[in-house]
């Protein structure tokens, strides 16, 4: 900008392309357009937050991602951090089981429990969630390309206990989109795949309406090479893919809007963050508003989970990663998020301990209990920077989904790998300013130590724990009632083939105990593999 | 230096595993530094990578690992790199790979191991050293 070299300072562009100018003031935020979009808290277009007191009435849900091995070994993790103040379950699953394999398939070996807890039946989600109050704590799967049958046991295992499903909370992650450009937990091709999320959430408006059965995730998007301002607009490119399936299917927006929820990263510049989920607040509800015509204010409202920032953390000084986590809550805290994880120091190598499990959440603790972050709503509200940066994110967020819609629409983008070869250029260019030194990383590419790097406690790989899921998925399957779990499987495969929702017979098909590999061939059977585009 | 052909380089994402940023950026590097890259997309068996690798002809078998299955996928990938013949071509992996579990992929044959945050030029320049 001619205003830096002006003030003889050296140019600042931010990762969404933004440049920042030294000083900002009245002048900047007018010809950023001014406060017109600001608003009150929780009034449109909710800028400064969906609720209109947020912390000062209730903090944030803290909800660490966890699960491994098996699912006792699991709910014993769970009763953990509940123990130590967590206010909600992130479930963790394994890689064959977010991929639709069972725990003996010859595929899954060596995987079982690996990154996850391992679950195969009914009976894994009824061990996993033994003695913990549904009410009280709100669970929320992290699964995308098997999402559909882990809503069903999800479901199913709550009903069983006596909860009434229409009043039942909780959150899937089930965005399998964002799964095709990073992430890679896909199972079928891209459009049966979204059908898929579709009927998840045409299930779930009638029969949980208060469940909110996606979790749209700018975040992974983000740790594939997305800036700041892609990671908002893709997601809410993808959104629009699944608020336009169950539209079609004759669903009102008001009937299932105000369950989609989304999941950002927060990773990198604190300012330019905070401005992308004041930005994307306000962007939401207009999109919600004018071009869907939702009336109710819950239908235009940007839910979230911000947390995480596994791209932001390094291998190298991984105890700087603790200093890391902690700026990201804050960060979070500033943002006005619903729900707030934060990946561990050690999670760049493995499952975290319960010690750093728990210096996670006393990282977010101390922010409520002793930092003042919930005494009042949006405090960054008003700063000449923060709200011109604010409407100039926005504006960048509406330029990028214009471009998507101009170019056929995410699904098309996504189906013909255009946006995974974007995204991973720029990952690309990302990796070479780093080793240029041009976009410093503490530790990195600067202040590098030589001494011996901090240890970390490895989380080990448990192959008896392994073995004993694979033994105790055998004897499901020998007590179970054969011709059930096979006439249910058939009618998952005939309502797959026939394009009518297939949530009601998975349902029937998990309460008889089939299995997620079983389900998932069912589907596979209709609907094919996926095929990566391999585009550069 | 013309007249020869190019280094061939496979880069494959084994087991279950999704991230594939980390691959995906070392196959540009490479395609950049001038080798001939063949990247498999996720989910290979330790099958389809030897039979890539063989097919392809490929100078390199390189892997991608970063969610911790690299030593079983290794120990099942070996005896398979040996029956193919493919015993003198350069094996590397890179990825989240933890340095206690070093010594036993170099038993495993491993030529090298560039754990995360390893520059994309030194495993450029490896490459070169290795395979003129």
């Amino acid at each position: 900008m001619s205003a830096d070299k002006r003030d003889g300072v050296r140019p600042v562009v931010n990762e969404s392309g933004i440049p920042i100018a030294p000083i900002y003031g009245p002048d900047e935020v007018a010809a950023s357009g001014g406060l017109e979009m600001v608003g009150a808290p929780g009034e449109y277009p909710f800028t400064r937050g969906i609720h209109p007191q947020m912390y000062r009435k209730r903090p944030w849900t803290m909800r660490q991602y966890a699960g491994f091995g098996n699912p006792a070994d699991t709910n014993a993790r769970f009763k953990y951090l509940i123990a130590n103040g967590q206010t909600g379950l992130n479930v963790a699953f394994d890689l064959p089981t977010q991929i639709g394999l069972d725990s003996d398939d010859p595929l899954a070996e060596g995987e079982v429990g690996r990154v996850g807890m391992a679950v195969d039946t009914l009976r894994d989600f009824e061990i996993a969630f033994d003695g913990i109050d549904l009410e009280q704590i709100t669970v929320s799967l992290t699964i995308n390309g098997s999402a559909a049958i882990a809503i069903a046991m999800y479901l199913a295992m709550a009903e069983k206990r006596g909860y009434d499903v229409a009043k039942l909370r909780g959150t899937a992650q089930n965005d399998i989109l964002k799964e095709f450009i990073g992430r890679g937990t896909w199972v079928f091709p891209v459009r049966p795949s979204v059908k898929l999320v579709g009927d998840t959430i045409e299930y779930c408006a009638k029969v949980a309406p208060k469940y909110s059965p996606v979790s749209v995730c700018g975040y992974h998007i983000r740790e594939s090479g997305a800036t700041p301002t892609q990671e908002m607009a893709y997601a809410f490119c993808i959104a629009r893919a699944y608020a336009d399936e169950v539209i079609a299917r004759g669903l009102a927006v008001d009937e299932f809007a105000g369950r989609l929820s989304y999941n950002f990263n927060l990773f990198g510049n604190l300012f330019e963050q905070v401005a992308k989920f004041r930005a994307g607040r306000g962007l939401w509800a207009r999109i919600m508003k004018e071009e869907y015509g939702a009336t109710r204010p819950g239908s235009m409202w940007l839910r979230m989970i911000a947390g995480g920032g596994g791209g932001g953390l390094t291998l190298e000084q991984p105890e700087v990663n603790i200093v890391r986590g902690a700026y990201y809550a804050l960060i979070s805290a500033l943002s006005g998020t619903q729900t707030m994880a934060l990946c561990s120091y050690d999670e760049a190598y493995t499952i975290p301990t319960e010690y750093s499990a728990r210096l996670s959440l006393r990282t977010m603790q101390l922010l409520i209990e002793e930092m003042g972050l919930c005494d009042t709503v949006d405090p960054l509200a008003g700063s000449y920077y923060v709200e011109t940066l604010t409407n100039q994110m926005r504006a960048e967020m509406e330029r990028i989904i214009a471009e998507v819609d101009a170019a056929g629409g995410i699904v098309a983008q996504v189906e013909d790998g255009a946006i995974q070869a974007h995204v991973s250029r720029q990952a690309y260019d990302m990796q070479r300013r780093i080793e240029s030194g041009d976009f410093r990383k503490v530790g990195v590419n600067c202040y590098r130590v030589d001494e011996q790097e901090h240890e970390v406690e490895f989380h080990p790989y448990d192959e008896a724990g392994a073995q004993a899921q694979v033994d105790a998925t055998a004897r499901v399957r020998a007590e179970r009632d054969g011709a059930a779990v096979a006439a249910a499987l058939d009618a998952v495969r005939r309502d797959a083939g026939a394009g009518v929702n297939v949530m009601p017979a998975i349902v029937t098909a998990v309460k008889a105990y089939a299995s997620v590999g079983e389900i998932t061939r069912a589907l596979v059977d209709v609907y094919g593999r996926y095929q990566e585009p391999i585009r550069f | 230096m013309s007249n020869q052909r190019k280094l061939r380089v496979l880069v494959a994402k084994p087991g279950l595993d999704g991230h594939d940023q980390g691959a995906k950026v070392v196959v540009r590097a490479l395609a950049d530094a001038g080798f001939e890259v063949i990247y498999t997309g996720l989910r290979q068996t330790p099958e389809a990578i030897v039979a890539v690798a063989r097919d392809e002809d490929v100078d390199v078998i390189g892997l991608s690992s970063l969610a911790g299955s690299h030593l079983p996928f290794c120990r099942k990938l070996k005896p398979l790199i040996e029956a193919e013949g493919l015993t003198d071509k350069l094996w590397i992996i890179g990825g989240n790979i933890p340095r206690q579990d070093h010594a036993e992929l170099r038993d495993l044959g491993l030529d090298a191991i560039f754990p995360t945050g390893t520059r994309l030029t030194t495993i450029v320049d490896f490459i070169r050293e290795r395979q003129p």
